[in-house]
């Protein structure tokens, strides 16, 4: 830890993932999931919390907390239970919660994280499923507001909570652990990994030991961490201030505190309102989960590669730089856009260059929806490069054709074949243009340093031909055109 | 046959009536509606009643029959239903403060199958708050009254079932039966009243009060009416994840058989002192009954009985201090304003529900507490394994248990004024719904004093069945069928 501290402490983390599935209906009941619908619209009696409504278990959101179970390598229960969590929120309708806590979904599992370039497993604690809770609007801030609205769109939304064990030795990481949870859970398909949305929402224990100690600290719990770079900055403010706290000879409450990331510091949310007794029982509305060995072994029979083999397969299998394989996996569409483009010019360095160069530059590689809906399409992509490779246009054309295609939607042959943009390599047109440069009087200064041996001269009569075509003439013919004009003149 | 006499129907001779054209839906119905409106006031049974709706149904029925396209036997049939059960467009209060205006926008699954199998509601009966009593004196609105003596409780919770069954106020009704709510105020008001088994007819829509425990089941004239309206709720729900997936046979089909050779237990335990002897006595005579028909009678032990009703105080508040913290004036019910959310919810409950409701959600809290869990909840858990244990013992050398439904008659108005002593009304029912076994009260005889008593049958799960018919054999035997209160 780079702090200026009296002593060497060691930095223990846990992280708390909630990850919504992306399921069509709610945990327990029949409504969509979507988000942004106008508010309690997508609401019915259960996800309400309504006298005599009851849950009823969402079938597909067991399959993907399994699956997401098995990347994580964890064990799959054999019988597994929901149980009420209690206490009193206006955001949650029956007032408990439904959730897992004494037989979880799945528990022992690791998550494989990397950081700085070396590799290290985290240990995952449980993974259990959940429902969410509703939202609330406030009319102004919430400690100032008149008055404050719910809307339980969000109520019912399964979300899938997965512990690490306290294994995180670093803010830096933490951070690397929840990216490498999202490309997971995104890369499953059980989650859009969407931070901003409140899709991947993660909370921490912190604590600090000295180091070579066994005892684990006093922990403190963070919440309201939306987004990589705040669970980094939070934790880092957090071991820093209790660092300090335990150097001044303080003892470490524990507590959960707030993370705010406009003043960048963490405060406490008062203890007492929040000291919770949940009193979890048995869900009795539900009757206990069953999952089969078979149930899991179709599961993971169906489970498509993770992040991690597709980076080392596209290292081993397409010769890329483990550079090019990384950025080409940070998401499933990414890398299923790299590949398809790939069987269509079967050129992977090429495809790798551009899909980084120009692609990334204009779309963000980490969202699954905008790269699966890019106006360049994978055939698109592999049509513009089919037409460097066969020298019909040149790679700086390209870049401006691929920029025309990605407004239009256009495929790389319309553009070029309306706009005239194939590249010049008809040799008397070329010689023509060739011709004309050498005679112009403004060409005089250039052949004559040619003539006494200055051989970069040429490549400025060049770069005139290819002016005066505008960019189109084949580079490599007037270049022989001109070394043959010159040397026989 | 006149429409005059509606209180000597029962549901198989309305439907018979019908189909002969000897009445009419609309003439029953109306019929009805004059003796809620003649009677009620007396009894308290209703909380709310529907006439507009009523007749409504009851002309719909009235077109189906002139079409000959009728839908079954409870096709015209004027029901009560409990409080609890939730009707689309109706105000469905559990007799609670706090629920007093809720309008639920949908039907339980019950009512949905009585409305469609044609059967119309007349209106919403009392009940202890909430279900949660043994006298429906507990009720936010009212106390409603026995029939058989208007100074007496008509038991409860499902009180107001009871007494609009036994005050021909309706052709058959609904309760719920969580630690004997149906079959306790069916005893008490002269009434049959069935609880299935745990899971055998939908919760869903039936506003919970222990979750793991409550059952919805009939209150009828007799056990060919209970029968035939439990063929029309029972069977699998896909809303209710409890509910069991299990085919429905014909109960009335098979209620004629004898019962030669029946193997009918007697627990020790049900006959200890501490009951009434004149139910004792009674309940005696039933047996006696039982085995001039052929059934055969085997003295056993129900040894974790006394341990039944302490586990049942614990499970029972438990689930309701979980159910119940919904109510918190956020979304619907009543609402107190306050000085902020924790004090506008705290308000709201204590201004909502009553002494009762808070006795038990305290106890539910506290048994659930951290560092009280193990003790309170854990063990009562623990306890009701062993309850279920019992009767499988038990039920492997015989086909039913046999036993009075309660230690003592209807008491008066006021009259159990300690909890405690209240909850001892229901020793004899509670471990049926632990066990989650079905039970059916039917009555046995009355009291000197000319009150009701009840006799129970225990069986098997999903052995209604030979529930129904051991209790239509002694039914069809017994001398007092037909006996009717008095009102006037």
């Amino acid at each position: 830890m780079t702090t200026a501290t009296r002593t060497d402490y060691e930095v223990v983390i846990g992280l708390e993932v909630h990850a919504q599935l992306r399921t069509l209906t709610k945990m327990f009941c029949g409504c969509p999931t979507a988000f942004g619908a106008p508010p309690n619209t997508q609401t019915c009696p259960v996800c309400q919390g309504m006298p005599g409504s009851l849950p009823v278990l969402n079938r597909r959101a067991i399959e993907f907390g399994i699956r997401t179970a098995l990347a994580f390598h964890c064990r799959v229960n054999a019988a597994c239970r929901f149980a009420r969590k209690h206490y009193y929120y206006p955001d949650m309708p029956k007032n408990y919660q439904i959730s897992q806590y004494e037989e979880p979904l799945a528990e022992d599992g690791w998550l494989e994280v990397e950081l700085e370039g070396e590799s290290r497993r985290i240990g995952i604690q449980r993974l259990h499923l959940e429902e969410d809770v509703g939202k609330l609007i406030h009319e102004g801030a919430l400690e100032t507001a008149s008055s404050s609205l719910v809307d339980f769109n969000r109520s019912g939304v399964p979300l899938m909570e997965t512990v690490s064990k306290p294994e995180i030795r670093s803010p830096a990481e933490a951070a690397a652990y929840l990216r490498d949870f999202r490309a997971v859970v995104v890369s499953l398909g059980v989650c859009d990994g969407n931070m901003e949305e409140g899709s991947l929402r993660c909370d921490a224990n912190i604590s600090l030991r000295r180091r070579g100690q066994r005892e684990l600290g006093t922990k403190v719990e963070i919440k309201n961490m939306n987004s990589f770079r705040n669970v980094e900055r939070a934790l880092a403010f957090e071991a820093q201030r209790q660092a300090k706290a335990l150097d001044a000879g303080e003892r470490i409450v524990q507590e959960t505190r707030l993370w705010d990331a406009d003043r960048g510091y963490t405060r406490s949310m008062r203890s007492k309102e929040y000291a919770h007794d949940y009193r979890y029982f048995p869900e009795p509305d539900l009757v206990p989960l069953r999952i089969s060995a078979e149930q899991v072994a179709s599961v993971r029979a169906e489970l498509p590669e993770l992040p991690r083999a597709r980076r080392q397969r596209f290292v081993t299998e397409y010769g890329l730089p483990p550079y090019d394989a990384e950025v080409l996996t940070q998401s499933r569409a990414l890398a299923d856009y790299f590949e398809e483009t790939v069987r269509g010019v079967p050129n992977a360095k090429l495809v790798s260059n551009w899909v980084m160069s120009e692609l990334l530059r204009v779309l963000p590689g980490d969202d699954e929806r905008a790269i699966a809906a890019s106006p360049v399409p994978p055939p698109h992509l592999a049509g513009l490069l089919r037409l460097i490779e066969d020298g019909t246009i040149s790679g700086k054309m390209a870049k401006d054709i691929f920029e025309q295609m990605f407004r239009a939607g256009e495929s790389a042959d319309k553009i070029v074949e309306r706009e005239g943009l194939a590249v010049i390599k008809d040799t008397a047109s070329l010689n023509a243009a060739v011709e004309q440069v050498l005679a112009d009087p403004a060409s005089a200064r250039a052949i004559a340093d040619w003539k006494k041996g200055k051989a970069v001269a040429a490549k400025a009569l060049v770069g005139q031909v290819m002016k005066a075509t505008r960019g189109k003439a084949d580079p490599v013919i007037v270049n022989q055109l001109v070394q043959e004009k010159l040397s026989r003149m | 046959m006149t429409a005059a006499a509606v209180e000597e129907l029962c549901v198989s001779d309305l439907a018979e009536a019908y189909r002969r054209r000897d009445l009419t839906p609309v003439a029953v119905t109306r019929a009805y509606l004059d003796r809620i409106q003649a009677l009620d006031p007396r009894i308290d049974a209703y909380l709310t009643v529907t006439a507009d709706q009523a007749l409504a149904a009851a002309r719909a029925s009235e077109e189906r029959y002139r079409t000959h396209s009728e839908l079954g036997p409870l096709d015209g049939v004027p029901v009560a239903l409990k409080d609890v059960l939730c009707t689309r467009g109706v105000r469905t209060t559990c007799a609670s403060k706090i629920l007093e205006h809720f309008v639920p926008p949908y039907d339980a699954t019950v009512v949905e199958r009585l409305t469609r199998a044609g059967a119309l509601s007349l209106g919403k009966t009392n009940l202890d708050e909430f279900a949660m009593g043994s006298s429906t004196e507990h009720s936010g609105f009212k106390p409603t009254r026995n029939p058989w003596d208007l100074s007496r409780v008509p038991g409860g919770s499902s009180g107001g079932s009871a007494a609009a069954v036994a005050g021909g106020l309706a052709a058959a009704a609904f309760g719920t039966d969580t630690g004997g709510s149906i079959r306790q105020p069916a005893a008490f008001c002269g009434v049959v009243g069935l609880k299935p088994t745990y899971g055998r007819v939908s919760r869903y829509g039936l506003v919970a009060f222990a979750s793991s425990l409550d059952q919805i089941g009939p209150l009828t004239r007799n056990v060919r009416d209970a029968a035939l309206v439990l063929r029309v709720i029972a069977g699998h729900d896909r809303r209710d994840a409890t509910s069991i997936d299990a085919l429905v046979p014909d109960y009335a089909a098979a209620l004629d058989d004898d019962i030669r050779g029946l193997r009918l237990g007697i627990p020790a335990e049900y006959f200890a002192a501490g009951t009434d002897p004149e139910i004792d006595r009674a309940v005696r005579a039933a047996i006696d009954v039982l085995r001039g028909l052929g059934a055969t009678l085997h003295e056993l032990s129900l040894p974790t009985t006394d341990y039944a009703l302490a586990a049942y105080y614990l499970i029972a508040p438990a689930e309701a201090s979980s159910n119940l913290a919904r109510y918190d004036g956020v979304k619907y019910g009543l609402r107190v304003p306050g000085k902020d959310l924790v004090d506008m919810e705290s308000r709201t409950r204590a201004a909502g529900f009553g002494a009762e409701v808070k006795r038990r959600v305290m106890l539910g809290t506290y048994a659930l507490s951290a560092g009280y869990q193990e003790a309170y909840y854990g063990k009562a858990q623990k306890v009701r394994t062993l309850v279920r244990r019992d009767f499988e013992t038990a039920f492997a050398d015989v086909d039913l248990i046999v036993a009075p439904t309660t230690p003592n008659v209807a008491f008066t108005h006021g009259e159990k004024t300690d909890p405690l002593a209240m909850y001892l009304n229901d020793a004899f029912t509670i471990p049926a719904n632990l066990a989650g076994i079905p039970a059916i009260s039917v009555p046995c005889g009355f009291t000197a004093a000319g009150l009701p008593i009840g006799l129970q049958f225990i069986g098997r799960a999903l052995d209604e069945a030979r529930v129904l018919r051991a209790a239509h054999a002694y039914e069809t035997a017994a001398p007092w069928r037909g006996r009717r209160p008095n009102l006037g």
